[in-house]
């Protein structure tokens, strides 16, 4: 269980993070949506370590980890824009990975599964912003861990690649980890979310259930729904 | 330990790129044409120290910041990894350091070796040379990933290091000469020797024309520097100071990386 309290962060003059409060149970998978600008890669990096908050606790199963380290060995990451050396070659980058980390890797079946043979020599600057972003999915899935942090991951995927996307994340929702995940896309959120975590303005705006929102707003679809909050909260 | 396996890759992946070996083969071409031109090794080692002092701290200046930036994404790769963010940037540190150390000593060992260094007393200037050459390297870059650390803007960061690199090199020696100047009747020894501590390019030059003994080319603060401390003291003096000028800037980005946002 992740638990989250008045997280605060500033980058320079810009309040990215207002008190932030959020609790995530373990087990499902949790879409982190909001505009533009409004904290969720922020957000996702906090739980990283990767930005330091200026204020605030984050805690996974009660133990803090800020400014520590050895509890992203059960984490899984997939960062919003993948730029990998350009001098290595797939299976260069895979086996540096799996040298850094010493867990068993899953990475065989995660490059047949999104089709990279083709592509295991060629090195990583020539390859196309889809490929890339696959590659990044094979870094993220070859290891098994209970926390699986996504933002954006449908960036730039062909249909096939999404469709074993998605089944990759009910598999892994089934073995009863926790998936967080962020996207602009509100079709594929409101497929495979359990939970809808509704981000403004560096806070929460909303927490449940697709129904729910659905219900709250009135409105028929994820996105509609979505979008009657973002007019709600205008002034 | 994983901070030789970030070393290691950091190491692999610029020694695959195409400046490393250019610098090495500047390095090669310079010590070939030098020992050619000069026909003389200790004439060739003093020719060489004008260049190391700059070149070297230069290159350092702008790989290191250009390094920093250009593996901005990789390192945020290993950063979301089980490792500590100081072994991360430490690694990558060691790995461009010794990646310019190594070009420097291969470079200029190999025409050396070939003239016939080993049956020449001047192997320890040149061994002295290349200690500093490298020192060089590791304060400068650690300087310029000092500057990348602090700025998050590429273009002005560059500056700034291309800037600091220039001060070192070329402004801080105006100043010194001119405060020289202006303050000849005061007696100004100590002020001449702290501020030739305080530039790790003067340090360098001072040690190792201590170590050729050339009062001649040694200048004001060579010779207060040899008066002060005679030429074994001074020598150790100015390779500690130096050593001091490679711990600090490392101090500083380990306590820069607690609240660096990546």
């Amino acid at each position: 269980m992740i638990r989250i309290d008045n997280l605060k962060k500033r980058f320079g003059r810009l309040e990215v993070l207002k008190s932030l409060c959020l609790e995530i149970n373990a087990g499902g998978i949790i879409s982190v949506l909001g505009p533009n600008g409004s904290g969720k890669t922020t957000l996702i990096k906090s739980i990283l370590g990767m930005v330091v908050p200026d204020n605030g606790s984050i805690t996974i199963d009660g133990r803090s980890v800020l400014r520590r380290w050895r509890y992203r060995d059960n984490i899984s990451y997939l960062p919003q824009i993948a730029h990998f050396p350009g001098n290595l070659s797939v299976t260069e980058l895979v086996r540096m990975v799996r040298d850094l980390r010493s867990k068993e890797s899953r990475h065989p079946e995660m490059i047949e599964l999104f089709e990279l043979e083709p592509f295991l020599n060629k090195k990583l600057s020539n390859l196309s912003g889809g490929t890339k972003q696959k590659v990044n999915l094979v870094l993220t899935f070859m290891f098994e861990s209970d926390l699986i942090l996504l933002d954006e991951p449908t960036a730039g995927l062909d249909p096939i690649s999404l469709i074993h996307l998605r089944e990759l994340l009910q598999r892994e929702r089934s073995k009863g980890r926790t998936i967080i995940v962020t996207t602009h896309i509100m079709s594929f959120a409101e497929e495979i979310s359990d939970e809808i975590v509704f981000v403004l303005d560096g806070k929460i705006h909303f927490k449940g259930s697709v129904t729910q929102i659905q219900d709250d707003t009135g409105q028929a679809t994820l996105e509609t729904a979505i979008a009657a909050l973002l007019r709600s909260s205008q002034p | 330990m994983t901070i030789f396996k970030i070393l290691k890759y950091s190491f692999f992946d610029l020694n695959r790129s195409r400046w490393s070996y250019a610098y090495l083969l500047f390095y090669l071409s310079l010590g070939f044409v030098l020992l050619f031109l000069n026909n003389d090794l200790s004439k060739a080692i003093i020719t060489l120290l004008n260049v190391i002092i700059v070149l070297t701290p230069l290159i350092g200046t702008v790989l290191g910041i250009t390094y920093f930036y250009s593996s901005a994404e990789f390192t945020e790769l290993l950063l979301a990894q089980p490792i500590k963010r100081t072994t991360i940037i430490f690694g990558q540190y060691l790995g461009l350091s010794l990646s310019l150390s190594v070009s420097l000593v291969i470079g200029l060992g190999i025409p050396f070796l070939a003239y016939g260094l080993f049956r020449s007393s001047a192997i320890f200037d040149f061994a002295l040379l290349l200690v500093i050459g490298s020192l060089l390297s590791f304060i400068f870059v650690a300087l310029a990933f000092n500057i990348a650390l602090s700025r998050e803007n590429r273009v002005k960061g560059f500056g700034y290091a291309i800037l600091m690199w220039l001060f070192f090199a070329v402004i801080y020696d105006g100043l010194f000469l001119i405060s020289l100047v202006v303050f000849d009747d005061y007696p100004i020894d100590r002020f001449a020797l702290i501020a030739t501590m305080l530039n790790p390019i003067d340090l360098s030059r001072i040690l190792i024309l201590m170590k050729l003994d050339i009062s001649a080319l040694m200048g004001y603060t060579g010779a207060v520097f040899e008066r002060f401390f005679g030429t074994g003291i001074g020598m150790t003096m100015s390779l500690g100071a130096l050593v001091v000028w490679c711990l600090v800037p490392v101090l500083r980005i380990r306590q820069k990386l607690v609240k660096k946002d990546f």
